[in-house]
């Protein structure tokens, strides 16, 4: 396969021109056939052309490996899609009054766009930067392609309809991790399958046999919350039949 | 138009640690008592179970239990020339919210700071002279000594029920204890807490160094408890999900688990939730408050008559609430003048990566809020720092909490961020990996202060409080020296590769650092340089008492809960042996 410098594709990405010369080699040698889609049921947020590349994108951030399931068999798209279908998409927890100015990397996140406002843009963004370099879809390209295009997003200050590409990176590299590694009932770490890769229990919640077992290898299988949808209720050992007069 | 309610006794700002603490005292003195809390109800059940408390997305990355930002945020800035913008997302601190407050997902690391902390002017000016300390730094006395708190540390750790291992009993040295603290009248109620791997493995290599290891007292109980208050807690189980989230096992020492529950039986007490206090009222010469205004949750408006307000409402509210009610003369950093806002001060973090090889299992699931090993070689003055340019420390520990996978995945430096060989990486050092925390002091600094932001608003259309901060370069020296002698602790513990490195600046809100935010309503014997006299009887309005880390003239190297619960005791001893026989300043200005 032939491989491509970082430096040899930022002068690619520079000049249409250049990446139309090189762009057909590497697809006709790497493409990967376009897998379908591997999400269960609708999107409640993207289009079919959004999911595509989010699931193309997260699969390049955490890649299917003899480790474990890659994010797109994990449900990481799924998780991403209810997030920013829902309350967290809409900008829960998040000060939304203005006036809106940039600041310092120090003051934070600056820019009005809730999460899910700001995926739109940059995904609407990124898709019109490929075409305008006619290198074709960013889904359809071959895995190293790829992942210099995120890495371009990455380390990128270009404007995805109002989004700094590096920002619209940070959020996307971040859902993926959530997705990846919370519990399976938003819908990403199906089968608890990242869990089970690094050996973390999960929602199960009681070491105090094990802790002072020191190096102990832990190989209970993990527990999510929904495994558990009843709850358990620890009742109090309630005390304080006094009434609250007590001498001082 | 608000609706005026009958006149109470007291009314609480918040109900909180302090709040709950001080509502206690106050009924039990016979007085009539309004506790008004902004946040919702919350009880170990049916709000703190599992399993749908252990859910790191809602509450660790989501800050599920943390006041909620779109109606009231911070704005900040680093440097009085910049403009302030809002945080619109909590990264770096957590201001909590609701009944119990932020000790209710606290993580239970409980210490006493020092006397070279209370006396820090006098006593560093003492032994390395006047000049020593950089001159921008607004350090201060607090007026009070370890040996006045001693007895009010004692009574707050028997409420909690703290788990660890006295090192100084009325001055004879107990080995495995903190041979460096003042001494205590008796140990810890309950022994301190199993140690687990990481931690025994600091334990070992830090001794070897000569340091002096001790078990980090813990309001994760190590065993059973009643408290004084009849209040049973029950032995931590080491869940792994403490900092953040609410014990489901009535564990770790919070409002709900040590005193609620006889407070809420009190006829004598009254609990109004969702009441976002507004302002404090005061009496046409500013010298009495009259009560308080607030909001309930339909946006309904009420003014509360009182004799007594106490304000209990958190460092950062605590300073916004006077500033709001034109309580006090705000600080002007250009004069230098005016107190309230006055040396806001905050933590000084850094940590050491230790990944170990692969047959190490380092558990990081099976940790508590306080479990863990450290060393108080490097704090406050307990070492010469004669040779090196600065003033304060750190404790240096194996106090992991957690290995929750979203915000715990360490890779050593140099890995990429993402993709195969990030997923490798995180796999193989996951569970064979151990952080040793630097906890240090923060000085305050005459640039560093709180006031009121010209432009942004809260939801009830008030200025949201500005905070300028950066760390000043006294705390940057420190940290590097002592994240340095950390780093040498990590070589010894046995790891393949050591990472770490000294905090560096500018602060910035994007990280987590600590929720140990101090200062802007300092106590101290003078009131030029102070908000509250040294029972936290407001200067300026003699029926007011603020209550909260914002009293910390500057901050210590140690977490600041159990000094606040000292105080808040003191004070309330004071209030209801002096204060209430014949009201008014209890301090000649
Ligand atoms: C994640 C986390 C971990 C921590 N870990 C530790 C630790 O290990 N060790 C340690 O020493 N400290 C720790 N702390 C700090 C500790 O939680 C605080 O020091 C302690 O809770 C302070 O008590 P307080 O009563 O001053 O404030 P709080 O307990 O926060 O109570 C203040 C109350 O006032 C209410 N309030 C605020 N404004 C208003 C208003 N306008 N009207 C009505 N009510 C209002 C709030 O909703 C809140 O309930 C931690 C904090 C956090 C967030
Ligand atoms: S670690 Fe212990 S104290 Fe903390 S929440 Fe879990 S059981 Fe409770």
């Amino acid at each position: 396969m032939t491989k491509i410098s970082r430096r040899g594709f930022f002068k690619l990405a520079g000049g249409a021109t250049a990446a139309l010369t090189q762009a057909p080699a590497l697809v006709a040698q790497a493409a990967p056939a376009p897998t379908p889609a591997a999400h269960s049921g609708a999107a409640l947020f993207f289009n079919p052309d959004e999911m595509r590349w989010i699931e193309a994108a997260t699969e390049r951030l955490i890649p299917e490996d003899d480790n474990g399931p890659g994010a797109r068999a994990a449900g990481v798209p799924v998780y991403i899609d209810r997030q920013l279908a829902g309350a967290w998409g809409a900008g829960e927890r998040l000060y939304r009054s203005g006036p809106w100015q940039p600041g310092d990397a120090s003051q934070g996140y600056q820019l009005p766009f809730t999460p899910a406002e700001l995926f739109r843009n940059a995904l609407r963004g990124a898709r019109e930067e490929l075409q305008g370099r006619k290198q074709g879809a960013f889904e359809t390209l071959p895995g190293p392609r790829q992942d210099l295009y995120l890495e371009s997003l990455q380390n990128g200050k270009q404007d995805l309809h109002g989004v700094p590409a590096h920002v619209f990176f940070e959020s996307l590299l971040a859902l993926t991790i959530e997705g990846y590694f919370s519990d399976p009932v938003y819908g990403g770490n199906k089968d608890m399958a990242s869990w089970k890769m690094i050996g973390f229990p999960g929602a199960y919640a009681s070491f105090y046999d094990l802790v002072d077992q020191h190096g102990v290898a832990y190989t209970r299988a993990p527990i999510s919350m929904g495994d558990n949808g009843a709850g358990v209720i620890h009742l109090h050992p309630v005390s304080t039949q006094h009434s609250g007069k007590r001498g001082a | 138009m608000a609706t005026k309610l009958a006149e109470v006794d007291a009314v609480l700002v918040g109900v909180g640690l302090v709040g709950t603490m001080l509502g206690r005292e106050l009924t039990r003195a016979g007085l009539k008592v309004v506790g008004l809390e902004r946040g919702r109800p919350q009880f170990t059940v049916p709000d703190f179970q599992g399993p749908q408390m252990h859910d790191e997305l809602r509450y660790s990355v989501r800050k599920g239990l943390m006041q909620d930002n779109t109606k009231e945020a911070v704005t900040f800035r680093n440097r009085a020339d910049q403009v302030a913008l809002p945080i619109r997302r909590w990264e770096s601190f957590l201001p909590g919210t609701g009944l119990g407050g932020a000790a209710v997902h606290w993580n239970g690391q409980t210490y006493r700071f020092q006397d070279s902390d209370f006396r820090m002017r006098s006593l560093t000016t003492e032994r390395y002279g006047a000049r020593f300390a950089d001159p921008g730094l607004t350090i201060q006395d607090w007026g009070v000594t370890a040996a006045d708190m001693e007895p009010h540390y004692d009574r707050f750790e028997y409420l909690l029920g703290v788990s660890g291992l006295a090192g100084n009993i009325g001055g004879k040295k107990i080995a495995g204890g903190n041979p460096f603290e003042d001494a205590r009248r008796r140990g810890y109620p309950t022994p301190p807490m199993k140690e687990p791997y990481g931690s025994a493995l600091f334990r070992k290599a830090a001794a070897q160094q000569g340091y002096h290891p001790f078990p980090q007292p813990s309001s994760n109980l190590s065993q059973p408890y009643t408290n004084p208050e009849g209040m049973q807690l029950s032995t931590c189980m080491f869940c792994g999900y403490c900092e953040r989230y609410a014990c489901e096992h009535y564990a770790k020492s919070s409002p709900q688990t040590i005193l609620l529950p006889v407070l809420l039986k009190d006829p004598h007490f009254t609990l109004r939730t969702q009441a976002q206090v507004l302002r404090i009222n005061l009496s046409k010469d500013k010298r009495q408050a009259t009560g308080v205004t607030y909001v309930d949750a339909a946006g309904r408006e009420f003014e509360q008559p009182a004799k007594l307000v106490v304000l209990g409402s958190f460092a950062l509210n605590n300073v916004r609430m006077l500033l709001l009610s034109g309580i006090g003369t705000p600080y002007d950093p250009r004069s230098g003048q005016g107190t309230v806002g006055r040396n806001y001060a905050y933590q000084t973090m850094s940590s050491v990566q230790v990944f170990f090889d692969e047959k190490t299992n380092i558990n990081p699931f099976m940790r508590s809020g306080a479990c863990g090993t450290v060393i108080a070689d490097f704090v406050g003055d307990n070492f010469d720092h004669g040779p090196h340019k600065f003033i304060g420390g750190a404790y240096v520990g194996e106090v992991m909490t957690n290995g929750r996978p979203i915000e715990f995945h360490p890779t050593p430096p140099g890995t990429p961020s993402w993709g195969g060989k990030w997923k490798s990486a995180v796999v193989r050092h996951y569970n064979h990996t151990s952080v040793l925390n630097v906890h240090g002091s923060s000085m305050a600094h005459r640039a560093n202060y709180l006031d009121l932001d010209p432009t942004y608003k809260d939801a009830w259309g008030l200025p949201l409080l500005r905070m300028t901060f950066d760390f000043p370069a006294n705390d940057l020296r420190m940290s590097a020296y002592v994240t340095g002698k950390a780093v040498e602790i990590g070589r010894a513990m046995g790891a393949r590769q050591v990472n770490g490195a000294g905090r560096k600046g500018p602060y910035t809100v994007t990280q987590y650092q600590t929720t140990h935010n101090t200062g802007g309503t300092v106590m101290g014997a003078d009131r030029s340089t102070s908000v509250v006299n040294c029972y936290l009887q407001s200067w300026d309005v003699s029926n007011l008492f603020v209550i909260g880390a914002s009293n910390f003239p500057q901050n210590a190297s140690y977490n600041p809960t159990d000094t606040v619960g000292a105080l808040a005791y003191m004070a309330a001893e004071a209030i209801v042996q002096r204060y209430l026989k014949s009201p008014g300043p209890m301090v000649q200005a």
